[in-house]
């Protein structure tokens, strides 16, 4: 049962992933994207951790996408858009998916996965050990990361003043 | 089958059809309570009192002829209201209708499923029935239904954030994400333990942002049917109009069952020991039931009442309102939260 | 200017205080008032069964009057059509034949007598054009359809009935038409 829920989710994340690529229709793509995030927060679930998977859909599916959405339908994509493919483009484009691709497989490769830790046990992936961990182990790395956020929220709100201190 | 699974089975048909029966009796109080503060009678020729109103509606919305526009986009036209609708009736799941009860020596919540992030589940689906209005007005391929769904899905993004803020003040005090355990622990004090002595001004806030997520007055820009055109159902007719306006009230529903069992004890009522210990498990689960449900009436009166009290705002008024006002008010009282945590 | 009434108010444009920026105060007065609505007694009623009172002069659906022998007073002379501003009535004129004379009172009949009561507007400057007697407003309410054409009213629901029973009494309407004519 689990085994195919398992394998049924995993096809479908993939599935929808892919057909978000190929899609030539961008309100296509992020609704895709939307059912790729749901099997991916149903497999959260499977190991247990249902804290990361809502929050895993209110994040991403619940904010993010809809800020997505939200762009996109001003867009007028109806017709699908002819972007301009210059060799150049398509040659940066290879660049920096393949060096990404090599980031995150040398990073995989390098991982031992020594523990699994056991999906049936309750705490696993309950709020209470997920917070303990982060705020123990982790704290510097979560606090860089909410730093990140701030510089990030700084710079928009320099990239619109902007405007009005020259005018 | 195990007599648990049958048990939850039962209570999932049970809500379904309670909460669809709550939504179209809702459509008849809203049209009768209406009627009363503007004195006059209201619906009253269909049935004794009216009260077949609601079918008369429903049958009228099925015979009616469904329009799809040649040039919208057909899959997600459709897909809009169905999302709007399984958004609405998906939160009904975590609410804790009453307390345990022991069923072949097993103590079972009278919950569909208690899980222990109740609360974030409540927030998720919440955040997710945005895309049901922006997918159909999208859809729709007509600017007045687009800009309506713009208007409405940044109003409900806008009041998503107050309502987080104020519901974690809430998990701060009582220490749970889960539904279960945060209505549980609204026991003491006699039955009088609630949350909104706790948290008036998180309950506050959480009222006024379950009004604009449901788009009831006074935030009901997203449709202002006597001002603007329709909003993003423009181009809707028939049973689809009618999905998304249903899923409104389906919405209030649960956004009072929401407001009864984190801030008005759920379940729980004055003098509860002195009863529980009178009677039986089941009748007491019973009369648990009827308390909350009594909540929840209430306050599907209250969002009729303020809909027929209070005109509506203007849209940067609402943006103030939600940006401005809730949200910081929302961060000070998470942090005055902590605050009494740590200190006292 | 010196305002003909009192009741122009001064209008200023303070800015409000804290309390009155809450806006919960005025909220909660707003939903006391609301909900002492809800007790009062309702403006509506039920029309078919209940029925507000009118004055024995109303001026409702027309009758078309008999004299007391039964035979149609209107002689299709027109003036009612004539009279009439909103142009409701039309009429086609035809001659008595012999043995008719029990049916009508002069040699000359309406045929036809139309009153479009979509567009009468219920002046009675008919009854007062009729120099015959003919023409009345009573008190009964033009029944409502659901057909445009079913409301140009014809003869047959116009015209009393010819039995003592089916007599409609216009004694007051026409006591107040004389006076007017006078």
């Amino acid at each position: 049962m689990t085994q195919v829920f398992f394998y049924g989710l995993s096809a479908l994340a993939i599935a929808s992933s892919l057909m978000m690529l190929f899609q030539r229709n961008a309100m296509y793509s992020v609704l895709y994207l939307l059912v790729c995030f749901f099997s991916v927060a149903g497999l959260y679930i499977m190991l247990n951790a249902q804290f990361l998977a809502v929050v895993h859909i209110i994040v991403y599916a619940g904010a993010i996408m809809v800020l997505f959405l939200y762009v996109l339908m001003f867009l007028n994509l109806n017709t699908p858009a002819a972007f301009s493919k210059s060799n150049m483009l398509r040659m940066a484009a290879m660049l920096t998916g393949g060096s990404i691709f090599l980031l995150l497989f040398s990073a995989f490769y390098r991982t031992q996965l020594i523990v699994m830790p056991d999906p049936m046990n309750e705490n696993v992936g309950s709020v209470q050990t997920l917070g303990k961990v982060l705020f123990n182990d982790y704290l510097i790395p979560f606090e860089l990361t909410s730093v990140l956020f701030l510089s990030a929220m700084v710079g928009v709100v320099i990239i619109n003043k902007k405007d009005k201190v020259n005018g | 089958m195990d007599p648990i699974l049958i048990f939850k089975l039962v209570l999932v048909f049970v809500l379904f059809a309670v909460s669809l029966g709550i939504a179209a009796y809702s459509t008849y109080a809203e049209r009768k309570i209406a009627g009363f503060m503007q004195d006059r009678l209201g619906p009253n020729r269909a049935g004794p009192f009216g009260l077949l109103q609601p079918l008369a509606d429903g049958v009228k919305m099925f015979m009616k002829e469904d329009i799809i526009p040649e040039t919208s986009n057909r899959f997600l036209f459709i897909a809009g209201p169905a999302i709007t609708m399984i958004t609405a009736l998906m939160t009904s799941a975590v609410i804790p209708w009453g307390p345990e009860i022991t069923i072949n020596d097993v103590k079972v919540p009278l919950q569909v499923a208690d899980i222990n992030i109740g609360v974030l589940y409540v927030l998720g689906v919440v955040s997710l029935g945005v895309y049901g209005i922006m997918i159909g007005g999208w859809a729709s391929n007509n600017k007045y239904s687009l800009l309506g769904a713009v208007r409405a899905s940044s109003q409900m993004i806008s009041y998503e954030l107050a309502m987080g803020m104020s519901i974690i003040a809430i998990v701060m005090s009582s220490s749970s994400l889960s539904l279960g355990d945060i209505v549980a622990g609204q026991s003491g004090w006699g039955g009088m333990h609630w949350n909104i002595f706790i948290q008036p001004l998180g309950c506050l806030i959480f009222i006024i942002c379950a009004f604009a997520e449901c788009n009831r007055t006074p935030f009901d820009l997203p449709e202002s049917e006597t001002e603007l055109v329709g909003g993003y159902h423009t181009e809707y007719s028939s049973m689809k109009l009618g999905f998304y306006l249903f899923a409104e009230y389906v919405n209030m529903f649960i956004s009072s069952a929401m407001i009864s069992c984190l801030y008005f004890g759920g379940y729980n009522f004055p003098g509860m020991e002195a009863v529980q210990g009178n009677m039986g498990e089941i009748p007491f689960a019973l009369i648990c039931f009827v308390v909350l449900f009594a909540k929840i009436l209430f306050f599907v009166f209250f969002f009729m009442w303020i809909r027929w009290t209070i005109p509506r705002f203007r849209f940067d008024q609402l943006m103030n309102l939600g940006w401005k006002v809730l949200f910081p008010l929302a961060i000070l009282n998470v942090l005055i939260t902590g605050a009494v945590i740590i200190f006292f | 200017m010196q305002s003909l009434t009192n009741r122009s108010k001064v209008v200023s444009n303070k800015h409000l205080s804290l309390a009155e920026r809450l806006y919960l105060p005025a909220i909660f007065g707003g939903l006391r008032i609301t909900f002492k609505h809800m007790f009062k007694k309702k403006a509506t009623i039920s029309y078919p069964e209940e029925q507000r009172d009118h004055g024995r002069l109303y001026r409702g659906q027309h009758v078309l009057k008999r004299d007391e022998q039964g035979r149609e007073n209107c002689t299709a002379c027109g003036l009612c059509a004539v009279a009439c501003p909103a142009e409701a009535i039309t009429m086609v004129a035809g001659e008595r034949k012999k043995g008719e004379e029990h049916l009508y009172r002069e040699e000359k009949y309406a045929i036809e007598y139309n009153i479009n009561m979509l567009r009468c507007i219920f002046c009675g400057l008919c009854e007062e054009a009729c120099p015959k007697d003919a023409i009345y407003l009573t008190d009964r309410i033009a029944e409502s359809n659901y057909q445009r054409g079913q409301f140009i009213f014809t003869k047959d629901k116009l015209v009393e009935g010819i039995d003592k029973s089916d007599r409609i009494d216009v004694s007051d309407r026409r006591k107040a038409v004389r006076k007017g004519a006078m």
